[in-house]
C-alpha cells in the first residue's frame, strides 16, 4: 500500500492537483480532496487487459495487425472520441495523417459554439489564477457551474487568501439562465448567489437585452423571458462597476441551434465592458475528457482545432462537414477508430462499419467491435500531459501504478507503423 | 562516416574567415580537422563555386507557445490558402502566417536555418512551448522565459527584497521552465493592464505595486548579469507601436546604466511624431544610440507587406491596437498571475502611410547600425511578417538598387519621410553571416554552434552564388544538421530532431520556502507540479536537452 499526494486530475478539467490517492496493487482509492467527478474516475477498476478481436482474446501484436489490416485499404476512415493525453493525440494525428482519416473530438459539437465565435470575432478571456485572485463579480450564464466542476467554488472563489481582494467571501455571484444545483455558490459566510432563471432557449433574447444595456442602448421592453429588464440593468451596472468581473459560460450547456451566436454576444459584452474604463474577462468551461488537449495538439499539428480531414493528403477543417456522427449517418465513411482513454461509458457510435476501439480498460459493448485494445489511463497508468479548461495551462500527469496496460500513444503508434 | 565538403567559399565570421576557399570535414556530427591518418572519405560534396556558411540561427521567432496556437486557431482562412501535403518522409500541415509546427521546422530547414529561439515562454505555459517545439522537426530550439509582470517578482520588488533573493527567483524560474534566457515584455505593463492601466511609461508606477518599468528592467538585467546568463536581458520595451516612443526607447537605453540588454523588434519602438501625419522615423537617433552603447544589442522586427498575425505577450498594447485588426477579430488574455497575451491579425499595406514608413524605418535601422555583431535579422515572426520572408529581406539589405525600386512603390508621403534612398550601404555576405549565424550564436550563448571551425557541431548551409540574393537564400543546395544531410535543393530529404538549448544557473534552494506557500495560497498548481522535469522533454525519444555554460565557465 502506498499513498501519493498532489495528484493532478485529467478528468475534471479544472486542473485539480491536490488529490491524495492510496494505491493497493492496481486498486486506487481517493482519500483526500476527491469529488463526484474525480473519485469514481480514479477508482474505476481495471477489468480487461487482453486485446480482443471479435470478442476473443488475442495478443497485442495480433490486435494491432488486425487494426492495421482493417484500415489499410479504406478511403475515408473516421477517428472519433479523441479522448486521451498529449502523446496520445500526437500518435492519433500521425495515424490520421497516414491513413487519410477524419479526426473528430467527442466534444467538438459543443466546443464548436465557442470556436465559431472565436474564429469570427475573437474574445477576451482569463485563467483560473486570475479568477481566484481578482474576480469580484462572477456572472454565470446558462450553466450549472458546480455540476460541471464540484470543487470550482471551493478552489477558485472561496479561497481563504487572495492577492487583491480583502475578503473573497464578498464576491458577488450571479446566475443567469440555469439555477445552481446546490449550495457551492453560497459564500462561507452564507451570502447566496443572485439567481435569475430562464429557459436555455430564451438565453439569446436575455443576452441580447443585457448586451444592449451594457451598450447603453434604449429599450422599450420591461421584461424578457420572465426576467425584469430592471434586474438585467442591475447586473449590467454591477459588471461595469466591478474592478475585474468574469463572465462564465459552458458551451455544452447551450444546447440549442446557433448557440454560437449567444457565445459571440457574451464575448461582445466582455469586450464592451473593457471599453468602459474597467476590466472584465470571459471564462468558457470545458477541458473534460481531453477536449482541450485534442484541440491544442491538433492546433499546432494542423493549424486547426480537432475536426479535420486528412483524406486529401493535407488537413482540411470544416466544423460541420467532418462531424463524424453525420458522416456515419450519411454513409460517408468506411471504418471507425474510437479512442477513449478516460471514460468507459463513452462508447463508439452504433455502426456496421469495421470498428476499432482503443478504450479504457473496463469498457463493455453491446456489440463487440472488430478490434478492442484496452489501454491505460493517462495520469493513472502512465505519465502524460493534459490541458485545463482555461486554454493555457498544461498539467503534468503522474503514473500511479504498474498495470501493464499500454498507453494510447503506444497502441496508435504501433498501428501506424503496421499500416 | 567521414564527409568532405570540397572547395566551397567559406564565410565563417566566428573564425574571421570572409570568403576563403576551404575544405570542411565532418565526422560523427561535428566538424573535424582534415584527417591525417589516411582514413578514406566516405562521401564528398564538390562545392566549388558555392557559398558555405554555418546553419542560420533565428534568435527571435514565435514558433512555440500558447499564443501562437491561439493565433493558429483564430485564422483558419489563412491556413486554407497554404496547405502542405504529406510526403513519404514529411508530415502534412499548413503554412503562411503561423504555420503548423512540422511545416515551420521543414520551412526553416529548407531556408538553411538550423536553430530557432522562441522569445516569449510564459513560465506557466512553458510546457506547451516545449511540446510545440518538440514537434518542430530538424531545427534546434530554445526559449527565453518571460518575467516582469508576474506577481511574485512585483511583490518581491514592493517588499524591497534584496538582489540576491531576486536572482534566486530568476534562476529558479529559468530552471523550472527550461529556458536559455530571460525576457521582459512591456515591463510591468501586462500586470498593470489587469489593474485597468491602459498605458505604462518607463517611469510610471504600477498602481498596485508602485514599481516602475525602469526599476523592473534594472533589477532583471542585474539578475541576468549576476547569474552569469550569457544572453542579455531580452527586452520588449514599453509603448510598442506608439508614435513618439523613441523617447521611451532612448530612455530605456540610458536607464539600464551600461548593463547588457537586448532590445527586441526595435523597429516597433523607433517612432517619432513629426510630419503632417504625426508619425516619423526615429531610426537615425536609435541607430546612433545603439552605435554609442556597446552594451546594447538589437533585432529589428522588420515588417513586410501582406497579411500576418501579431502574437504578443503585451496584452496592454495588443488591446490598444485591436482597432487595427484585419480581419476584424482578436483575442486578449490575462494569464495566471504570470503574464498575458494578445493576438491581433494585421495586414500591412504598402499604400498605407504608417505601414509604409514602418517598413522604411526597419530598413534604416538595419543600414545605420554599424556593428553587425550587435544587430540581428528578424521580422519578429509572425508579428512583422512570416519568417519565410527572410530571403526577400536579405535582398533588400544586400542590393541597393532593388531596395530603391521597392521604395519607389510605397506610399508617396512615406517616401518623403525616409532617408532610405540616400543610404548607400549594402550588406556583404560576411555581414549576413555575422547577423544570422556567428553573432546570433554569440548573443544567445550557444557553445559549439554558429561556427565552422573544428569542434563545432556540423550545422552547415550551402548556397549557389547568385546576384539575386533572394533566390540564393530561398533555396540552399545543401543543409547539414548535426552532420546529416537534411535538405537538398531546397527540399527536406531527411527528418531529424534538434536539441533544446538551456542554461542552468545555480540558486539557493531556500527560495522554495517563499515560493511554496505562494503557490499553495494564490496559484492553482502545486509547486512540485509546476517544475518541468527533464523527462518531459526527452521521453518521446526525439527530444534532448543541451545545457550551455554560464559566463566565466569553460
Amino acid at each position: 500500500m502506498t499513498e501519493i499526494t498532489e495528484v493532478p486530475s485529467p478528468f475534471c478539467g479544472i486542473g485539480t492537483d491536490d488529490l491524495t490517492i492510496h494505491i493497493d496493487g492496481v486498486s486506487l482509492k481517493v482519500t483526500a480532496n476527491g469529488c463526484a467527478i474525480n473519485s469514481p474516475a480514479f477508482e474505476q477498476p481495471i477489468t480487461d487487459t487482453a486485446p480482443k478481436i471479435n470478442g476473443q482474446s488475442v495478443s497485442l501484436t495480433a490486435a494491432v495487425d488486425k487494426a492495421a489490416e482493417l484500415l489499410r485499404n479504406t478511403q475515408q476512415p473516421l477517428i472519433g472520441g479523441c479522448a486521451t493525453d498529449v502523446n496520445g493525440m500526437r500518435a492519433l494525428l500521425a495515424l490520421a495523417d497516414k491513413s487519410g482519416a477524419v479526426v473528430d473530438n467527442i466534444n467538438f459539437t459543443a466546443a464548436r459554439r465557442n470556436l465559431l465565435a472565436l474564429q469570427d470575432s475573437g474574445w477576451m478571456n482569463t485563467t483560473l489564477a486570475e479568477l481566484k485572485n481578482r474576480c469580484d463579480v462572477l456572472l454565470v450564464i446558462g450553466t450549472d457551474l458546480e455540476g460541471f466542476a464540484p470543487r470550482f467554488y471551493e478552489r477558485y472563489l472561496w479561497n481563504d487568501a487572495s492577492m487583491f481582494l480583502e475578503n473573497t467571501g464578498r464576491r458577488e455571484i450571479i446566475y443567469l439562465g440555469k439555477a445552481p444545483s446546490g449550495d457551492a455558490s453560497t459564500s462561507p459566510s452564507g451570502k447566496k448567489a443572485a439567481v435569475f432563471p430562464c429557459a436555455d432557449t430564451d438565453l439569446p433574447d436575455v443576452i441580447a437585452v443585457l448586451s444592449a444595456l451594457i451598450r447603453k442602448q434604449p429599450l422599450q421592453a420591461q421584461s424578457v423571458a420572465g426576467i425584469a429588464v430592471s434586474d438585467l440593468q442591475v447586473i449590467a451596472d454591477k459588471l461595469i462597476a466591478a474592478q475585474y468581473s468574469v463572465v462564465c459560460w459552458g458551451a455544452a450547456a447551450l444546447a440549442y441551434d446557433h448557440a454560437e451566436l449567444t457565445v459571440q454576444a457574451i464575448c461582445g459584452i466582455v469586450k464592451d465592458i473593457n471599453m468602459q474604463d474597467t476590466r472584465c474577462s470571459g471564462f468558457p468551461l470545458g477541458g473534460r475528457e481531453g477536449d482541450q488537449t485534442a484541440n491544442k495538439v491538433c492546433g499546432w499539428t494542423t493549424g486547426y482545432p480537432a475536426r479535420v480531414n486528412f483524406a486529401r493528403g493535407y488537413p482540411e477543417y470544416d466544423p460541420f462537414l467532418f462531424d463524424s456522427q453525420a458522416m456515419l449517418n450519411n454513409d460517408e465513411a468506411d471504418a471507425l477508430v474510437w479512442v477513449q482513454a478516460f471514460n468507459i461509458s463513452s462508447k463508439p457510435p452504433e455502426t456496421d462499419l469495421p470498428t476499432i476501439v482503443i478504450g479504457r480498460s473496463g469498457m463493455t459493448f453491446d456489440k463487440e467491435p472488430n478490434v478492442f485494445i484496452p489501454v491505460g489511463t493517462p495520469g493513472i497508468d502512465h505519465p502524460g500531459h493534459a490541458y485545463r479548461l482555461d486554454n493555457v495551462v498544461a498539467i503534468r500527469l503522474k503514473k500511479l501504478r504498474d498495470s501493464g496496460l499500454p498507453s494510447t500513444a503506444e497502441v496508435l503508434h504501433a498501428i501506424e507503423q503496421a499500416l | 562516416m567521414l564527409i568532405k565538403l570540397t572547395g566551397g567559399t567559406v564565410y565563417d565570421p566566428a573564425s574571421g574567415i570572409d570568403g576563403l576557399q576551404q575544405d570542411i570535414f565532418i565526422r560523427d556530427g561535428r566538424i573535424v580537422e582534415a584527417p591525417t591518418d589516411g582514413r578514406p572519405v566516405d562521401k564528398e560534396y564538390d562545392l566549388r563555386g558555392k557559398v558555405v556558411m554555418s546553419g542560420a540561427i533565428d534568435m527571435h521567432t514565435h514558433i512555440g507557445g500558447g499564443k501562437g496556437n491561439i493565433a493558429r486557431t483564430l485564422l483558419p482562412e489563412d491556413h486554407r490558402m497554404d496547405p502542405v501535403a504529406r510526403t513519404p518522409i514529411t508530415r502534412s500541415g499548413n503554412g503562411h502566417a503561423m504555420p503548423s509546427t512540422y511545416v515551420a521546422g521543414y520551412r526553416y530547414a529548407e531556408m538553411g536555418y538550423t536553430a530557432c529561439f522562441e522569445p516569449a515562454v510564459l513560465p506557466v505555459n512553458a510546457r506547451q512551448a516545449h511540446m510545440e517545439m518538440g514537434d518542430t522537426p530538424i531545427v534546434d530550439k530554445g526559449g527565453y522565459v518571460m518575467l516582469g509582470s508576474d506577481d511574485f517578482l512585483l511583490r518581491m520588488m514592493t517588499a524591497q527584497k534584496d538582489q540576491k533573493a531576486i536572482n534566486d527567483y530568476v534562476a529558479w524560474t529559468l530552471n523550472a521552465a527550461k529556458g536559455i534566457g530571460i525576457k521582459v515584455v512591456n515591463a510591468g505593463g501586462i500586470n498593470a493592464f489587469k489593474f485597468n492601466q491602459r498605458k505604462l511609461d518607463l517611469d510610471e508606477q504600477n498602481t498596485h505595486y508602485e514599481v516602475t518599468p525602469r526599476q523592473i528592467l534594472k533589477t532583471l538585467a542585474t539578475a541576468v548579469k549576476e547569474l552569469g546568463i550569457t544572453h542579455p536581458l531580452h527586452v520588449h520595451g514599453c509603448n510598442l507601436g506608439v508614435p513618439g516612443n523613441i523617447e521611451t526607447t532612448l530612455n530605456t537605453i540610458q536607464g539600464i546604466e551600461g548593463l547588457p540588454m537586448h532590445l527586441t523588434h526595435i523597429q516597433f519602438h523607433s517612432y517619432g511624431t513629426e510630419g503632417d501625419f504625426k508619425f516619423s522615423s526615429g531610426a537615425a537617433q536609435i541607430a546612433e544610440a545603439l552605435n554609442n552603447n556597446p552594451n546594447i544589442t538589437t533585432d529589428v522586427g522588420q515588417i513586410m507587406f501582406g497579411q500576418t498575425v501579431t502574437a504578443s505577450g503585451d496584452s496592454m498594447r495588443q488591446h490598444a491596437n485591436h482597432k487595427y485588426a484585419s480581419p476584424n477579430k482578436w483575442v486578449c488574455m490575462d494569464i495566471e498571475c504570470d503574464a498575458g497575451c494578445g493576438l491581433v491579425p494585421f495586414k500591412y499595406r504598402d499604400q498605407n502611410f504608417v505601414n509604409a514608413l514602418q517598413w522604411a524605418i526597419g530598413l534604416e535601422i538595419f543600414l545605420l547600425v554599424e556593428d553587425p555583431w550587435r544587430i540581428f535579422l528578424t521580422t519578429d515572426h509572425p508579428n512583422g511578417a512570416p519568417f519565410t520572408s527572410y530571403p526577400h529581406l536579405i535582398r533588400l539589405l544586400m542590393d541597393r538598387s532593388f531596395r530603391n525600386d521597392m521604395l519607389a512603390t510605397i506610399h508617396p508621403e512615406a517616401q518623403k519621410m525616409t532617408t532610405l534612398a540616400s543610404i548607400e550601404r549594402e550588406y556583404s555576405l560576411n555581414e549576413i553571416a555575422i547577423m544570422t549565424r556567428a553573432g546570433a550564436a554569440r548573443v544567445i550563448g550557444l557553445k559549439d554552434r554558429g561556427a565552422l571551425s573544428a569542434g563545432n557541431w556540423a550545422d552547415i548551409t550551402i548556397y549557389t552564388e547568385n546576384t539575386d540574393r533572394q533566390a540564393m537564400f530561398t533555396k540552399p543546395d545543401y543543409v547539414f544538421k548535426d552532420g546529416e544531410l537534411v535538405v537538398q535543393d531546397g527540399q527536406v530529404v531527411k527528418v531529424t530532431w534538434g536539441t533544446t538549448h538551456i542554461v542552468k544557473p545555480d540558486y539557493d534552494l531556500s527560495i522554495e520556502k517563499d515560493l511554496k506557500p505562494y503557490f499553495d495560497k494564490y496559484l492553482t498548481m502545486k509547486l512540485g507540479n509546476f517544475k518541468i522535469s527533464d523527462d518531459e522533454i526527452t521521453e518521446d525519444g526525439r527530444g534532448s536537452l543541451t545545457a550551455h555554460p554560464l559566463r566565466g565557465e569553460a
